[in-house]
């Protein structure tokens, strides 16, 4: 009698994922899936197109690698020149912005280097790398990382010194890092929103539209690769340029605080 | 220490409540790692007892060789399955790429050197003691082998669950090759890498007491079925 329970539990087991009907597999950058946006779209597709989104919450310079392997079907990143660069190089068929969110820097409650008077992201660099306070760097290669030394170079500084600490690791590692240093370090607004060891830490400079940060959906190009989803790409696509999208995207908030706002063009 | 404490209490919470997700997670870690452990043995035990058994000349570097394959790196590991099974690898076509399959190859090639050198140091030592014996009894090669794991089977049992200790609580290889996906391929240590990542200690270190009582359980479940320690026998 317990033998039959245990077949058929397993028959019902196989037969409920075989019926789960269109399943795809998407790589994304951390500070989307930590966000918490993720939580919130992924149920609303698969109400409305029948779609289970499977996430790969990796950096962007892995997030771009997986694609251009062929093991996801597409990706959502945020890091437009290694985005143009992935395209030339064939492994995808278009780039289609969906949204952005903003960067900013955390640091010491007590702001050693007196960022917060800056008026510039790049002054707000300046100022710590003059202070040679600690700076935590993700060093990873990611999309927040690329961003990050852009932003240096614009500065005119190249960091390097005991006070820059390249960690390697993915965003919340990195803040638990700044935070166990009590060190200055550039997060995206969510991560930081969500993220639980602020310790001593505080946000000291933000609103510097260069600091503006966009995400773009990529679906993998099935010429190169025959085996991905391409019709599930593109059909999340456009859910993801919807007015549904829209109402979703534009009416997140964490804390009080808008997070993403939706620009999608219409094609 | 305030979060160990919260950590210990929402380890507590999460069992009594059987969280859903806690479930489907440590169903998996359950799965794969035992999964693995159960297909190492099967190649590990009997290599042992091989290589305890046989003379070659090639034995002590085979030997040393296994030896060392013991502290094989994970991440290392999980690299290699993960090129060797991405789509644009040899055996990319076979689509196994973020599926509970790969991570149970991963730790299998993983935990195997573990399971065999352990084993292979316990039959060496019954060897020693059932050579003459066996050799008397004319008994063959597989005779002896087949023996020899019969009769060391509570020193095997040591060697499998070491396997299994190793596996279910590393987190290199099935983070890289498994992708820590959602309701597909999350077990607990990569849940736990996850809740770190969120700088929510007390829910990763609940999710660290959970693994440990589940190494414990198993240990302790194998150790009943099996009847060893009892006191009438030694």
């Amino acid at each position: 009698m317990k033998f039959r329970t245990i077949i058929a539990a397993a028959a019902t087991a196989v037969f409920a994922t075989m019926a789960q009907a269109e399943e795809m597999k998407m790589s994304v950058t951390t500070s989307f899936a930590n966000s918490g946006l993720a939580e919130v779209l992924l149920p609303e597709i698969e109400k409305d197109t029948g779609i289970t989104v499977q996430l790969l919450v990796v950096g962007t310079g892995q997030a771009l690698k997986l694609g251009a392997e062929g093991d996801v079907d597409a990706v959502l990143v945020h890091a437009k020149a290694a985005e143009e660069k992935w395209l030339a190089e064939g492994n995808g068929t278009h780039r289609r912005e969906i949204m952005y969110n903003d960067f900013i820097f955390v640091g010491p409650s007590d702001d050693p280097a007196g960022a917060a008077k800056a008026d510039k992201a790049t002054g707000a660099l300046q100022a710590i790398a003059a202070a040679q306070a600690p700076f935590v760097s993700r060093g990873d290669d990611s999309g927040t990382h690329k961003m990050e030394l852009s932003l240096w170079k614009a500065a005119g500084i190249e960091p390097q010194g005991d006070w820059y600490r390249a960690v390697g690791q993915g965003m919340g590692a990195a803040l638990n890092t700044a935070s166990g240093m009590n060190a200055y370090i550039m997060s995206d607004r969510a991560s930081w929103l969500k993220f639980a060891n602020k310790g001593d830490l505080k946000l000291v400079f933000e609103g510097d539209p260069v600091l503006f940060n966009q995400y773009a959906f990529l679906p993998v190009n099935p010429a190169k690769h025959p085996h991905v989803k391409n019709d599930l790409a593109n059909k999340l696509e456009a859910w993801l340029v919807s007015d549904r999208a829209k109402a979703l995207i534009d009416g997140y908030m964490l804390n009080g605080e808008k997070l993403f706002t939706f620009n999608a063009k219409a094609e | 220490m305030n979060d160990i404490l919260q950590g210990m209490a929402r380890a507590a919470r999460l069992v009594v409540t059987l969280d859903a997700d806690l479930v489907e997670i440590t169903a998996l870690s359950l799965q794969v790692s035992l999964g693995a452990a159960v297909i190492a043995s099967a190649i590990g035990l009997p290599l042992g007892a091989w290589l305890a058994i046989n003379r070659f000349p090639a034995r002590r570097v085979v030997i040393a060789v296994l030896n060392a394959l013991m502290g094989l790196p994970p991440v290392v590991v999980g690299l290699i399955v993960y090129v060797l099974f991405s789509r644009s690898g040899p055996l990319g076509a076979l689509g196994l790429l973020f599926t509970p399959t790969v991570m149970v190859i991963a730790q299998v090639i993983i935990i195997t050197p573990i399971v065999a050198s352990v084993s292979h140091q316990a039959i060496r030592e019954l060897w020693a003691d059932y050579h003459d014996l066996l050799i008397s009894l004319k008994a063959n090669r597989l005779q002896r082998i087949v023996t020899l794991l019969w009769d060391g089977r509570r020193a095997l049992m040591t060697a499998s669950l070491a396997g299994f200790g190793r596996g279910v609580g590393e987190v290199g290889a099935i983070m890289i090759v498994g992708g820590n996906i959602d309701h597909a391929t999350r077990v607990l240590t990569t849940a736990i890498a996850l809740e770190t990542g969120k700088g929510a200690f007390d829910m990763a270190l609940a999710l660290g007491f959970v693994l440990i009582g589940l190494a414990i359980s198993v240990n302790l479940a194998l150790h009943f079925l099996s009847r060893t320690e009892r006191g009438s026998r030694w």
